[in-house]
């Protein structure tokens, strides 16, 4: 009984159902493109207020990453994507912490450090 | 359906049993989410490599920063291969899907040569860089340069040795559901890889000051 | 042709390691012509060395960490013998330059070889059986994490035999491990070694995480999982989070120490305190997977031996998975004093406060099952009681040490090697101990012997204590970790008494090699014919002892948490209300070599690139790739069992049930 429930499982679990299709590539190839020349044009532009590049950069590659895990990876909101989203949310939280934790304490720790001509001066 | 009951089946239509209590999934999605988690423990060591750029890029020891090094026109090209390749390899996948093995043979066959490019294009890079004197044993700004863009290059030709075995594997077993799915866990990698590629030319080169 | 390899890399010279050495080559020799006299390796090859059954994988992890115990034992009763008689102007017989390897090659086994293996032994073993399923997603990834763990064990060993071992600490910071300062072998024998069994690990994140999530008997839905599974698919989580920042750390002190790179040496723009960073980034998390399981075991045991439902079974769920999010957010505990400013510190010392609340719940949790209860004082209890008692006292010192001003007095004192062995010993290698008695009849068929057993607790109970109280008063005094010798004469009276500490733990592991050598003698007295030895309440036990390959002739159909219990109470069981239920045949994965092939060339790998013979890394990596490459054309991956071979196993279990 349970054998069959499990190959009910297989069965239904269609060649189509995560796929997407070449509609979709093709908008997630479009949506990419774009985004990806925005960003080469904010970074070489003078037409945007400098301390603004940086985060218009990070949200225009964020968005990007979006495009990819939409259209290219079919991410999407369903029941059966849920593992799936919950795993990435993890992911993120994980990289969150390593990268933007790293950079704030590595920060800190170098502020403290003494600097080169005062370090030499303990030597003598 | 109770455990006094164990053999009594069907009462419940299967969409209304939640999703969580079907049984065991099948093989098609064990093997998707078991390589997702792979490529999410993969982005965490980029994250790792990234977390090391983003401290040491100001490590130049009296050598160049990026910006004097980089060309955003290379990058831009390089970039475009990359996508590009991204979305061939898509077009492989659903020709797969629909068992058509010449129009699989071809998309590969693009998907290699854009990404096979990115890599040329990315070594004269790294050949000019260490020819100039600005290699990654110059100073730590350097190290970690390489290392981040050295290992997402590094995975990118893994990914062609792997293409190259997939298109072996149609060759010699066909659409098998074996083959079907790995073809379906490289489209996932190759992706991925395009994903990390958005955060190093974001943050390497269009992020150097 | 051999790289750096040459004859002045064997101990020759030095009498201990030379004595160690030969010891062990002889034992493993020994071993080896045992079972070649006896023509015993068919059978292991094809039961063991090639299986993808996760109970017989499971059971080699956990051998790996028993017999891995065992060596790092030996260097801890070194490393206390030696600080027991190096008091005032006294050296000791260890000269530092060994002693510092002693104390690195055991923290380095310890907590990779040992509690690792351990705990993922007991989660390969249980998993499947408490899911209901018949092995977890991925069986030959099962087989090669393993043997990718033990050829980073061997890898380890070898150093003693060929060459030397790191002398940085087992977790080898830079300046010291980068080359400049470490030129030497040792370094590199630790990391690679790490770097193969950390793959091994990572694809066992991968493993469980998806059995658990993906792989569920019929009905078992998330809040109908034991918490054994919870704790696990949290770990696994970790593992998965976690590694590869391990990984990718290790490979940036490859590069420093192999290319000439400079990520954390000390010119050109390096950060040595980038690493001690990352590494503790890894670090905590890691800590974490090993005590969630050993929680996890806790909350089995201590609800089986009351007789009742485990108490508050929601609230051991979310707190499990705050550990597991809270663990990745005070990291820096561990290096308050590398100079962070006090906004920084302060925030890290109050997450490290707070994640001790979710601890707090269980242990009220599972106080709150035992009130009430009908208790047995079976082994498997007594550990889950000591416990209780000395990871408490761990803990509380560990918060102790959260607070930063504190923490400037503590930190890498002995204070610090007695609070982390306490939550060690006291939680992950206790929590292993109640695992491995618990569960030693559904794996073996047959129980452990209950005397033996009670001895050994109390051996380990009373030596833990005696081991390393002393070390928090040691501490205070101001004696520091790794030293190999101290010149304040006051400091040796509580030497000794750590010393007799470390004498009676070893009686604690004498009288548990005895009880396994006794209760294999006397194994068919104390068969488990019923499946169920505890009177247990979740899905295991209702499998025959040992299970059969396939687990479960039909996959159970759960209703509710503690299933089997409410089987028994129900009067049926899953076996079927008809008398002669129709069996169907099962699909079983077909048993691999490729686990033990690509560990082997790991192994050559490893050696080559330790030793720098070039060629020879360059084979391994072929190797590898090679036997990838087989595997990926492997199309009959699965092996039918048919259906009359079912149900006549299920026969003879019904009667021997009958007769019980």
């Amino acid at each position: 009984m349970a054998e069959r429930r499990s190959a009910r499982n297989e069965a239904s679990d269609s060649d189509a159902d995560a796929h997407g299709s070449l509609g979709r590539y093709v908008l997630g190839l479009g949506l990419a493109v774009a985004l990806t020349l925005a960003s080469f044009w904010v970074a070489g532009t003078h037409a945007i207020w400098m301390p603004g590049i940086p985060v218009l950069l990070a949200v225009l590659a964020i968005a990007q990453m979006g495009v990819h895990l939409v259209f290219f990876l079919n991410i999407s909101s369903g029941p059966d994507q849920t593992n799936n989203v919950l795993a990435l949310a993890f992911g993120i939280f994980v990289v969150g912490l390593v990268v933007f934790g790293s950079m704030i304490i590595m920060a800190n720790l170098n502020a403290n450090m003494l600097s080169m001509p005062q370090l030499l001066q303990l030597q003598r | 359906m109770n455990a006094a009951n164990p053999t009594a089946s069907g009462d419940l239509a299967r969409e209304e049993i939640p999703l969580s209590k079907r049984g065991p999934a099948s093989t098609r999605i064990v093997v998707g989410f078991g390589f997702w988690l792979f490529l999410l423990s993969d982005i965490v060591i980029f994250a790792t490599l990234f977390a090391a750029y983003a401290v040491l890029s100001g490590q130049t020891a009296g050598g160049p920063a990026g910006i004097e090094l980089f060309d955003r026109s290379h990058v831009l090209i390089e970039t475009s291969c990359l996508l590009a390749s991204s979305f061939t390899c898509g077009l492989c996948l659903l020709a797969s899907e629909r068992r058509n093995r010449a129009a699989t043979y071809l998309w590969a066959a693009v998907t290699f040569l854009l990404g096979a490019s990115f890599i040329a294009l990315e070594l004269t890079e790294f050949v000019r860089l260490t020819n100039a004197g600005d290699g990654p044993t110059r100073s730590a700004f350097l190290s970690a340069f390489f290392s981040l863009v050295g290992t997402h290059g590094l995975h990118v030709t893994l990914g062609l040795g792997w293409l190259l075995v997939m298109m072996a594997q149609v060759a010699t077993l066909g659409f098998l559901p074996m083959v079907k799915r790995r073809l379906y866990c490289f489209a996932l990698f190759w992706h991925a890889l395009d994903i990390v590629w958005i955060g190093v030319f974001t943050i390497v080169y269009l992020g150097a000051r | 042709m051999l790289g750096k390899l040459n004859w002045a890399a064997f101990p020759l010279d030095q009498p201990i390691p030379l004595a160690a050495s030969v010891f062990v080559v002889a034992s493993i020799a020994a071993v080896l012509l045992l079972i070649s006299i006896k023509g015993w390796w068919p059978y292991l090859w094809r039961e063991w060395i090639t299986s993808v059954d996760h109970k017989r994988i499971g059971i080699m992890y956990t051998l790996l960490a028993l017999v891995m115990l065992l060596r790092g034992f030996i260097d801890a009763i070194m490393m206390r013998a030696q600080l027991a008689i190096a008091a005032g102007g006294a050296q000791g017989y260890l000269p530092p330059e060994h002693y510092n390897q002693i104390f690195s090659a055991h923290g380095t086994i310890m907590i990779f070889f040992v509690a690792m293996p351990f705990v993922i032994g007991l989660m390969n073993v249980v998993l499947p059986l408490q899911l209901g399923v018949r092995d977890v997603a991925f069986p030959v990834l099962n087989s090669v994490s393993f043997w990718l763990t033990a050829a980073g064990a061997l890898l380890v060993n070898l150093s003693l035999v060929i060459g030397e071992f790191a002398r940085t600490g087992w977790l080898a910071y830079p300046p010291l491990s980068e080359l400049a300062y470490s030129p030497g072998v040792g370094v590199d024998y630790y990391l690679w070694a790490l770097q193969i069994s950390g793959v091994g690990s990572l694809l066992t994140g991968i493993n469980f995480t998806t059995t658990i999530l993906k792989l569920r008997a019929p009905g078992l839905g998330y809040f109908q999982m034991p918490i054994f599974c919870w704790t696990a698919l949290a770990s696994s989580l970790l593992i998965v989070a976690a590694f590869p920042i391990l990984t990718a750390t290790f490979a940036m002190l490859l590069l420093d120490r192999y290319v000439g790179f400079h990520f954390f040496t000390n010119d050109l723009g390096g950060n040595a305190m980038m690493y001690v960073n990352l590494i503790w980034a890894w670090g905590h998390p890691e800590v974490y997977i090993l005590i969630l399981p050993a929680f996890g075991v806790f909350s089995e045991v201590i609800a089986t031996f009351s007789g009742k439902p485990l108490f508050g079974y929601r609230s051991m769920v979310i707190a499990t998975l705050a550990i597991c999010m809270l663990s990745f957010m005070v990291w820096l505990h561990h290096f308050f004093t590398m100079g962070a400013g006090a906004d920084v510190n302060s925030f890290f010392g109050i997450m490290t406060m707070i994640i001790a609340v979710p601890t707090g719940v269980k242990v009220f949790n599972w106080l709150f099952t035992l009130y009430g209860g009908r208790i047995r004082f079976n082994v498997p209890l007594l550990w889950a009681l000591g416990f209780m008692v000395t990871f408490v006292i761990g803990g509380m010192t560990g918060v102790l040490m959260a607070v930063p001003p504190a923490d400037f007095v503590l930190h890498n004192s002995l204070f610090l090697v007695a609070h982390f062995h306490n939550v060690i010993i006291g939680g992950v290698l206790f929590g292993a101990f109640a695992g491995y008695t618990y569960w030693f009849p559904k794996a073996f068929g047959f129980t452990l012997d209950e005397r033996l057993g009670k001895a050994a607790f109390w051996c380990w109970f009373i030596g833990f204590y005696l081991a390393f109280m002393p070390l928090y008063a040691l501490g205070l005094m101001g004696a520091t970790r790794r030293m190999q010798h101290y010149s304040d004469s006051n400091w040796q009276p509580l030497m000794l008494v750590a010393l007799g500490g470390a004498i009676v733990l070893l009686a604690g592991i004498t009288l548990m090699i005895l009880q396994l050598v006794v209760s294999i003698r006397s194994r068919e007295r104390r068969r488990d014919l019923s499946g169920d030895p505890w009177d247990g309440r979740t899905l295991e036990w209702s499998t025959s002892s040992p299970p059969p390959p396939w687990n479960f002739a039909v996959l159970p159909h759960v209703d509710g948490v503690d299933a089997y219990w409410e089987m028994k109470r129900g009067g049926s069981d899953f076996s079927g209300v008809k008398a002669k239920p129709r069996h169907e045949a099962i699909t079983m994965p077909r048993r691999s070599a490729i686990g033990f092939v690509t560990a082997f060339f790991a192994v050559v790998l490893g050696f080559a690139l330790v030793w720098h013979i070039w060629w020879m890394a360059l084979a391994g990596l072929g190797g590898i790739a090679g036997t990838v490459l087989t595997h990926a054309w492997r199309v009959d991956g699965e092996i039918a069992i048919p259906a009359r071979t079912i149900a006549a196993f299920e026969q003879a279990q019904k009667k021997s049930r009958a007769e019980r």
